[in-house]
């Protein structure tokens, strides 16, 4: 099943009069179930890739299927909506809620859930993610009194409390030594295969895009490699239509 | 998000910085404590002002009979009795807004004690209720004459500070007698002092005594009688006899045996008074009083639908508007310095929330990707800037009550608490939350979740 679906996804910002065009004609499948790198050199536009599929911005045109719904017309609201109830974020900097314990920053998704738990159901669920992430002896540490590969645990804990069927995650290392790297992408390979969460990791780190089950390349607006679901077999043709489309651009 | 989680919310985020929330609401505290304080202070003294313009005699209400009119001339105000000491006891029994009412019958003779005498400005026949009508209650010394005194038409009086001044020069006047065309009083009691009236005349210079014995014994019924200087004394000879009630007034005609008096009844006769004095309940009942003792005295006095009255009222409305003025200077005076403080704090709120939507950037772009709507984050803003204001309040409610109480035992001004400016100033830290609020929320509702979460 395609769970991700990009149909020529074009983004363009403005700086003034400039038209500055990021992404020229993405075009994307991701099926339910894999464990995706999205690779690329900073201002490859990676970064507008992964805003468009987290539903955080809105594509300039083309059309973006996430589970059969199209979403590129959705109004803000129903985008946070969809943010809150499918999809999961993991930052480089973890943003976590200073002065606030890891119980309360795991469980702060779902007071903006439409399915409004009890205080003591909301508890439990935050208990069961953080002990999921191996954290169950440090629920009421603040995030200064836990350590980077700890606190980046609590933020996964935080994207997985609503149960989302995709988890993004933006240089889910790039602040952790590789030690704790290690860890961190090691739970991401574990809740991949036995939760079946698809996971779409952005990264500029080759060691980091190994773990992942399939690479997807970015330069310069297009996907130069890995466009198609491996499932659906279509790599050569995606690949071609999206290099004649970097040419007519440029 | 429901009502509850986000008030929840509210007080944790500002938990996590307790020094700058309490530093913002300093404002807010500061602000109503001022308004509390100043409200309690100033409606203190504005009651005590009240109270001594009252004892001016802003509430008292003069009944005075109606004029005669002969062949169209008329003869003014008094000419005419009409009232009644039964027309007195009714208004006070039937008008609410009436605090108390006494009759007055009024006279003026020399006084004489000793080798000394004098002419009172003011010789009045009531009953001890005229000390509350004139707010007097408090004597000096000694005490008042009683409703049984009234009752026996017993000779005895109060004075009034001049008249002591005059008579007795130092001495003490309770229990000594003085003596009023020829009637012997004893002095029961001294009021105390009350200085001039708005007109400039002696309150002072005053003798009250039963109505009852100043109109039996000393004075004759006509008011024109009463308006002589030092009476010609043509009763006095009746007086000195008589110990009666009611005492015998000259005998125009011959004893009736009592043959004739089975055989012609005679009319009852009325007994009048001069005038009646009525105390309303508050300044702000005048109206009604009036209104109550006109109706009263028309149903009382048999008077016909159309039929003018045959007695009139005044009020002190001079008076009665500089004490309504003074008040609501006071009350405008009072609002606005509330409304300076409050605002000053409302921009200090305002200020502090503006940093706070800067420095928590982050954050709302966090709250933003995990799925929380701008209208979710704006009414986080605005419920920790009420949350803020109203416990800003709060506290200043404690503290400006504190501080006017403190006030009361130190300095001993007159306070009272207003509970209309404690709920005043809880909903006016509401609005000022709602109002310096509202932007800083809105312009935190209006960030862009990318942007803000790459905010540094």
């Amino acid at each position: 099943m395609k769970l991700i679906e990009l149909q020529d996804i074009y983004k363009t910002y403005y700086l003034g009069e400039i038209a500055v065009p990021v992404l020229k004609g993405v075009s994307l499948t991701v099926a339910s179930g894999e464990r995706v790198a999205l690779m690329g050199a900073s201002g490859s536009g990676k970064s507008t890739l992964m805003n468009i599929l987290g539903c955080l911005d809105r594509p300039t045109s083309g059309a973006y299927r996430l589970e059969g719904q199209e979403t590129s017309h959705l109004s803000p609201d129903r985008r946070a909506r969809l943010r809150n109830r499918k999809l999961g974020f993991v930052f480089q900097n973890f943003n976590l809620l200073p002065r606030t314990s890891a119980l309360e920053n795991v469980a702060m998704p779902l007071i903006y859930s439409s399915d409004h738990l009890s205080d003591r159901e909301a508890r439990r669920r935050a208990e069961e993610m953080l002990r999921r992430v191996g954290l169950d002896d440090r629920l009421d540490h603040e995030p200064s009194q836990l350590s980077g590969g700890q606190q980046q645990r609590v933020a996964i804990a935080r994207a997985l409390v609503n149960r989302p069927s995709i988890l993004f995650a933006d240089e889910p290392t790039g602040n952790l030594d590789s030690r704790t790297s290690e860890e961190v992408l090691s739970m991401f390979r574990g809740l991949n295969e036995e939760d079946g969460i698809t996971i779409i990791i952005v990264t500029h780190d080759p060691q980091v895009a190994e773990h992942a089950g399939r690479l997807i390349h970015i330069h310069d607006g297009v996907i130069v490699n890995g466009a198609l679901s491996r499932s659906t077999n279509q790599f050569h043709g995606s690949r071609q239509s999206a290099a004649a489309k970097s040419g007519d651009s440029v | 998000m429901t009502g509850y989680r986000t008030v929840k919310t509210a007080v944790r985020a500002l938990r996590r910085n307790p020094m700058r929330a309490m530093l913002t609401t300093l404002g807010i505290i500061i602000g109503v404590a001022a308004v509390i304080a100043m409200m309690e202070i100033g409606e203190g003294s504005s009651s005590a002002i009240q109270k001594t313009i009252a004892t001016m005699g802003a509430n008292v209400l003069l009944v005075l009979p109606g004029s005669a009119a002969s062949g169209g001339v008329t003869f003014g105000v008094g000419s005419r009795l009409t009232l009644t000491p039964q027309d007195c006891e009714a208004i006070l029994r039937d008008c609410p807004s009436v605090l108390s009412a006494a009759p007055v019958v009024r006279a003026r003779t020399q006084v004489v004690y000793g080798n000394r005498n004098w002419v009172p400005s003011a010789m009045y026949g009531t009953t001890s209720a005229f000390l509350d009508v004139r707010d007097w209650a408090n004597l000096s010394e000694g005490e008042p004459f009683t409703d049984r005194d009234v009752l026996n038409a017993n000779k005895v009086c109060l004075l009034g500070q001049t008249l002591v001044r005059e008579l007795f020069q130092g001495e003490s006047p309770i229990g000594k007698e003085i003596r009023v065309k020829n009637v012997l009083f004893r002095v029961v009691g001294v009021l105390t002092t009350k200085g001039a009236n708005m007109m400039g005349s002696d309150q002072d210079d005053i003798l009250l005594a039963p109505w009852t014995t100043v109109k039996y014994r000393v004075a004759g019924s006509m008011l024109a009688s009463a308006n002589q200087s030092v009476a010609s004394g043509t009763s006095s000879s009746v007086n000195t006899l008589s110990n009666l009630y009611p005492g015998g007034q000259p005998g125009l005609y011959p004893e009736r045996s009592q043959a004739q008096a089975v055989n012609n009844p005679m009319h009852v006769r009325f007994t009048y008074v001069d005038q009646i004095l009525a105390a309303a309940q508050s300044t702000e009942e005048i109206p009604a009083a009036v209104q109550q003792i006109t109706e009263v005295l028309r149903e009382r006095h048999r008077l016909q639908p159309g039929e003018p009255e045959d007695f009139t009222i005044r009020d002190m409305t001079e008076m009665t508007k500089t004490l309504t003025s003074t008040t609501t200077l006071m009350t405008n005076l009072l609002l606005g310095v509330a409304m300076i403080s409050l605002v000053v704090g409302g921009v200090g709120i305002m200020n502090i929330m503006l940093v706070s939507v800067t420095e928590r950037t982050r954050e709302i772009g966090l709250r933003m990707a995990v799925g929380a709507r701008g209208r979710d984050i704006l009414r986080q803003f605005l419920v920790e800037a009420v949350v803020l204001c109203l416990t800003g309040g709060a506290m200043g409610i404690l503290i400006g009550h504190g501080g006017s109480r403190l006030v009361e035992k130190v300095l001993r001004w007159p306070v009272a608490t207003s509970p209309a400016a404690i709920a005043a100033a809880v909903l006016v830290s509401a609005a000022v939350g709602m109002a310096f609020g509202f932007y800083p929320a809105w312009k935190a509702s209006r960030l862009d979740p990318i942007e803000a979460l790459r905010y540094e």
